[in-house]
């Protein structure tokens, strides 16, 4: 039992990263009807940067973080500005492309950089694990888990009541009418990959802290698609939900997996065999908007 | 049909040829002897690179004709291969004929195919993008964890093929195989997008509303779309299987999905000719870089570190520059290149 405990607790931890790099997924889908299949290069151009600004320039940890959001904001502008905006009115497929092709970029940018060995952030908290409801549970999680809930609570704040908040949501409702109330959509555009590209770099900080980093960090952003089509692809509380439950159930099945049926690696597969289900059954997930029609 | 300058049908079937006119009959026909003369020519390592061309222009055929022609976006066209390798591949292990084998492989792919291919029916767009590429990770598990069937991460031994105990043992016969199937591939798929199949898949991409209201049955033209690029796929794994001698499950993992896709996407969707410029450009792409790698490496000697890292990323560049300013691909510029000269004085 306590196996299994220990299964949920940190399947909650990496469920939180998944829910914030599925925040910015949504962010983008929800604004822009672009599909982003870079989301997990976008966490680990987050992570090295700021793995180099700890590592190689020395600069304080907490400064490095926030450095590493600023490069973020103009990590979300450049892309948005010189790949994505040519393709404005393009097909789906078209699209989708150009986002795989900015992960290649991104991905051997990286590697050039930085090679593909394992890199270490250096121990910003304490080691020795704090009980949790009977539980060792390291500190670093509890941050990470506290992070990406701050994270939820400030975006849902930005969208309900700031200005900016509300045009993103007028233009994710309807582009047009929101153009003709004088909503500069471009803006908006921008506006919501540099968002991404926050919550992204600030996954990805994370997860370095947790247990390093290397080129292959980005393969997270697969995981990104479960969490996203279970919550719904355009739902905000579903992106933290979606997150926390994929989490939680790769860890479970896995677990389960190699407990009953000796098999490794059942964590690569779980979520995706649960997002063919839900796609056959719920297509538009838990709380997003019913857009699919039946063909 | 928009009849040639100087084409004249007075048959419907004459207007339905493949290759109207006299000029492209002969120009096909000196193509094929070109190519029938390259591996004399080539050296051994050119003649490899042609062949893998060969592998990739039918799996890149096959995908058009469902991404391209039919409008299903997959990023499961890599894992499919892959079951052709690996069905194609256990058949010749216990002693099937090559033939046969390469046709088992086929089957049991259109067959993996269509089963993947039923989501298709309620998802489209973005949705089943994702659905296919669960297919795809499904699979890929599969093939790591299939135990005797795959030969898990060991993976699968293959002795070269044999046709009537005729053995393709060095890569000149090899490229008379490849180049055999290729051209039967192009052939196949050409043939279906000119008949009712085509005319029923190019109204499905257009708008499945209107295709259903003209009659065309959605579920079994998707299913039919998906079981023939399956199938096609499938051969072409077959015939990758054979050809390396060893099948592993990393050969087949997202990122030749994705190739496969800049593939159709570079060389142009929906075109069959695009399918050949595109697999040409996306196999000879790294080659070009090693080629420069390596008479740059004496000015800059760390270079070849870089280029594995280097690969991916002119990848990407390429992918992401074609989709912004080429995005009808390679057979669009051709197309132009061709009325250039047929227009010449007056080019507009």
């Amino acid at each position: 039992m306590e196996y299994y405990l220990q299964l949920i607790v940190n399947g909650l931890v990496v469920g939180s990263i998944y829910s914030l790099v599925a925040l910015g997924f949504v962010v983008i889908y929800k604004a822009t009807k672009v599909v982003n299949f870079a989301q997990g290069e976008l966490v680990m151009a987050g992570a090295y940067v700021c793995f180099a600004l700890t590592v190689q320039f020395h600069i304080p940890f907490i400064w490095a973080f926030f450095i590493t959001l600023a490069f973020s904001v103009l990590l979300g502008l450049a892309i948005e500005r010189m790949v994505l905006r040519p393709l404005i009115g393009e097909e789906h497929i078209s699209v989708i492309m150009v986002t795989v092709g900015m992960s290649s970029v991104l991905k051997s940018l990286v590697q050039l950089f930085w090679g593909t060995q394992i890199r270490v952030y250096p121990q910003v908290l304490p080691t020795e694990p704090v009980m949790v409801a009977g539980l060792p549970v390291a500190p670093v999680y509890i941050a990470a888990f506290i992070l990406s809930a701050l994270l939820f609570a400030v975006f849902s704040v930005f969208f309900k009541f700031s200005r900016m908040g509300v045009a993103m949501r007028a233009t994710a409702f309807d582009q047009q009418a929101a153009q003709s109330m004088g909503i500069g959509i471009k803006n908006i555009f921008a506006m919501s990959w540099c968002i991404a590209c926050v919550v992204s770099a600030v996954g990805g900080v994370i997860l370095g802290n947790i247990n390093g980093i290397n080129a292959h960090i980005g393969h997270l952003g697969l995981k990104v698609f479960p969490a996203v089509i279970l919550g719904g692809l355009d739902s905000l509380l579903g992106a933290a939900l979606g997150g926390l439950i994929i989490g939680v159930l790769e860890n479970v099945c896995d677990g389960a997996a190699r407990q009953l049926l000796g098999l490794g690696g059942f964590r690569e597969v779980a979520a995706f065999i649960v997002l063919v289900v839900i796609l056959m059954i719920k297509p538009y997930g838990l709380f997003g908007t019913k857009e699919i029609e039946r063909l | 049909m928009q009849g040639k300058c100087g084409l004249f049908f007075t048959t419907y079937r004459a207007e339905a040829q493949v290759f109207p006119s006299g000029f492209q009959k002969s120009m096909v026909g000196l193509f094929l002897a070109v190519l029938c003369a390259a591996p004399f020519v080539l050296n051994t390592h050119l003649t490899s690179i042609v062949n893998l061309v060969f592998i990739s222009v039918i799996g890149a055929v096959s995908l058009n004709l469902l991404t391209g022609v039919c409008g299903q976006i997959s990023l499961g066209h890599g894992a499919f291969l892959g079951v052709g390798a690996y069905a194609a591949g256990q058949c010749s292990v216990h002693g099937v004929p090559f033939p046969l084998a390469i046709l088992t492989g086929g089957l049991v792919t259109a067959l993996v195919g269509m089963v993947f291919g039923v989501p298709s029916l309620r998802l489209k767009g973005i949705y089943l993008a994702i659905a296919t590429l669960a297919a795809q990770l499904v699979l890929e598990y599969a093939f790591l964890h299939g135990g005797a069937l795959t030969g898990g991460s060991n993976g699968l031994l293959l002795t070269p093929p044999s046709i009537f105990g005729f053995v393709f043992d060095s890569e000149t016969r090899m490229y008379f195989l490849l180049l055999a199937f290729a051209a039967g591939a192009l052939l196949m798929v050409t043939n279906i997008m000119r008949s009712k199949y085509g005319r029923a898949f190019v109204s499905i991409r257009d708008f499945h509303l209107s295709a259903e209201i003209v009659g065309v049955n959605l579920f079994r033209y998707k299913l039919v779309a998906f079981g023939v690029s399956s199938f096609l796929a499938g051969v072409a794994g077959g015939l990758w299987g054979h050809y390396t001698g060893y099948i592993s499950a990393e050969q087949f993992n997202i990122g030749l999905s994705i190739s496969y896709l800049a593939m159709i996407i570079i060389g142009g969707l929906g075109s069959v000719l695009g399918s050949v410029f595109g697999a040409v450009f996306v196999v000879l792409l790294p080659e070009v870089l090693n080629a420069a790698a390596n008479t740059l490496a004496g000015f800059w000697p760390g270079i070849a570190l870089h280029v594995v890292a280097m690969r991916e990323g002119v990848f990407g560049l390429a992918l992401i520059l074609f989709l912004i300013f080429e995005p009808e691909g390679l057979a669009h510029r051709w197309r132009l290149i061709k009325a250039y000269w047929k227009l010449y004085p007056f080019a507009h």
